[in-house]
């Protein structure tokens, strides 16, 4: 088995937080790559299940990996796992002696806590399994507030909370080693953020995209549509220099009206690098600039190690470029350069999704990766119309679910090819954009969805909602 | 506006054929002491524009002394990664305005930021 293969193939069990379940494998996949770790699990692996068994680490790949996830609650080395009680039992006792003796000597403390996925014990339920694994030659004592080592037993019960068996699925044994970083999720909130707007990314999901974006101490980041930040803010935090550019003069300028309810004007120093301040990254700060997506700045061979952004799709904000739509453009008589504000116009969400894969192929570094939302009217969807590049390789796809006809899905890309001339994507011509083009398509078919729901829904009764 | 930013700008104004590097017009430059990174500017170095480098320093009064070709071997000279590193991210311009090197076009810097939207006629 597995199992007897000494402290090279060592088996580690890794929990998962039971929420944003479509994102946690490309998480994973991500943080063991950045190692160069393939993820190596067995045969019976279940992507839905809280529980992943993980082959050919070591023990530093794994706390590595917890020091960035946000998906991954624990992990623990794996002495033993089985469906059943005998099985557990059978699969401890082949697990090697030499392997388990450091950590059961007579003057360590250790404590055994037991963990039921999709149930609930009583105490006595809890003593009796920990009990039933008196088989384990344990000489230390026992030290609930502060032991040198953790032990866990692991069941899981399904993931049907209407259907709980009366036994485990599953259950696992093993060595805690590590946490995960869900406190990042609390820590990072964006309600005791400084500067926030109405569509500041919730910080988990900004961890996420930092993790897909495989972001590592001293890259270079950039966010085409950085409002106030809060990708960057996820970024710093994994020691990546970030700048930004969005086209709202106000926001990046953390002028005008608050997004906070009981607070009506932005107060002072509301911006982008008083939020890098408030956690401690401050230096990891290049720049922020107004500036218009459709337009780039930057030089031809300006580069990013990764790009990672949440584009707008015209539902809480509107998307804009500068031009007009008018045929006389003259500047009127009394322009004086500073106070004229460029008229703005729609800018398609087609056009959004080509400029920013165009821009990510030619200003990423090889192999550095593009992470962005796409918003997705589900009636329609099909995998054909994730926009797709020459040079860059889509990675992952995941769904965020919005409303029960729309949802944003979390795209991946990676760039494998430098770009050539023929490699301009001709989005026109491409059908993948149809469901994007025009102004406010995907805005008018969410709305369009949203007033017939409604209407459905005032008949019914209010309780049926959800 | 940091020198590690303007070194990457260039003048996207309409028809514009040698955009780079914009010329700095600062009335305000400030140096903020930055815990010394030698990784970071070892990784940037090999993607800079050096010569546009050692301009935008010297139009801000920070040339520091440097070179205005790149020396070799700088990878574990701390001296001088320790004046780049000052350029790229210590320096910064807090009001002023960038300027197009062919068109002319002003691009303002206020509280440390450049507005980069053209009109649009340009």
């Amino acid at each position: 088995m597995a199992l007897h293969c000494g402290r090279a193939c060592r088996q580690y069990l890794l929990h998962l937080a039971h929420d944003n379940v479509d994102f946690r494998l490309p998480e994973i996949k991500a943080l063991l790559s950045l190692r160069n770790r393939p993820f190596d699990t067995s045969e019976t692996f279940n992507e839905k299940s809280p529980f992943w068994q993980l082959n050919g680490l070591s023990e530093d790949d794994i706390r590595s990996v917890m020091s960035r996830t946000v998906c991954g609650k624990s992990a623990f080395e794996l002495w033993g796992h089985g469906t059943t009680i005998d099985e557990l039992r059978t699969s401890l006792l082949e697990y090697p002696a030499e392997n388990m003796a450091p950590y059961l000597q007579q003057n360590s403390t250790y404590k055994i806590n037991v963990y039921t996925f999709n149930k609930t014990l009583v105490f006595k339920d809890r003593i009796e399994k920990i009990d039933a694994l008196d088989f384990l030659p344990f000489k230390g004592t026992v030290n609930l507030k502060d032991p040198e080592h953790i032990f866990c037993l692991l069941e899981d019960y399904g993931s049907d909370p209407n259907d709980i068996p009366e036994e485990p699925f599953h259950m696992y044994f093993g060595r805690w080693i590590a946490d995960g970083q869900r406190e990042l999720i609390r820590s990072y909130s964006v309600k005791k953020r400084h500067f926030i707007g109405n569509t500041s990314m919730d910080a988990g999901l900004s961890f996420i995209m930092a993790n897909h974006a495989k972001v590592k101490a001293d890259d270079l980041v950039y966010d085409p549509f950085v409002g106030t930040g809060s990708l960057l803010v996820a970024c710093s935090r994994f020691g990546a220099y970030v700048c930004g550019t969005d086209i709202d003069y106000n926001t990046i300028h953390g002028i005008g009206k608050a997004s906070r309810k009981n607070q009506k004007w932005r107060g002072p120093d509301e911006n982008i690098r008083a939020n890098l301040r408030q956690y401690g990254t401050e230096s990891l700060y290049v720049d922020v600039m107004v500036s218009d997506a459709s337009k780039t700045v930057w030089r031809k061979n300006a580069q990013f190690d990764a790009i990672v952004t949440d584009p707008p799709y015209g539902i809480r904000e509107s998307t804009r470029r500068t031009g007009s739509h008018k045929d006389i453009i003259k500047p009127p008589e009394d322009f004086s350069g500073e106070s004229h504000v460029p008229v703005s116009m729609a800018y398609h969400l087609s056009d959004i999704f080509a400029d920013l894969l165009n821009f990510a192929a030619h200003h990423l570094v090889l192999g550095g990766r593009l992470v962005y939302w796409l918003p997705i009217y589900r009636p329609e969807y099909c995998e054909e119309m994730v926009p797709l590049h020459p040079c860059l390789t889509l990675t992952s796809n995941c769904e965020q679910t919005l409303s029960s006809h729309t949802s944003r899905r979390l795209i991946t890309m990676e760039k494998t090819k430098e770009p050539e001339d023929s490699d301009r994507l001709a989005h026109l011509a491409d059908p993948r954009f149809t469901p994007y083009q025009g102004h406010n398509s995907f805005r008018e078919k969410y709305f369009c969805g949203l007033t017939k729901k409604n209407g459905k829904d005032s008949k019914a009764t209010p309780k049926n909602k959800d | 506006m940091k020198l590690l930013t303007h070194n990457m700008l260039t003048s996207h104004v309409k028809g514009v054929i040698k955009g780079y590097p914009l010329i700095i017009k600062a009335t305000e430059v400030k140096v903020n002491e930055l815990e010394f990174n030698a990784q970071f500017v070892n990784r940037m170095i090999p993607k800079l524009e050096w010569s546009a480098l050692i301009q935008a320093a010297g139009w801000l009064g920070q040339s520091q002394d440097l070179p205005s070709s790149l020396i070799p071997d700088y990878e574990n000279d701390e001296e001088f990664l320790r004046k780049v590193h000052r350029i790229l991210l210590e320096v910064e311009v807090i009001e002023g305005c960038l300027q197009c090197p062919e068109s002319g076009r002003e691009f303002p810097i206020s509280k440390g930021v450049p507005n980069m939207l053209l009109n649009e006629d340009e």
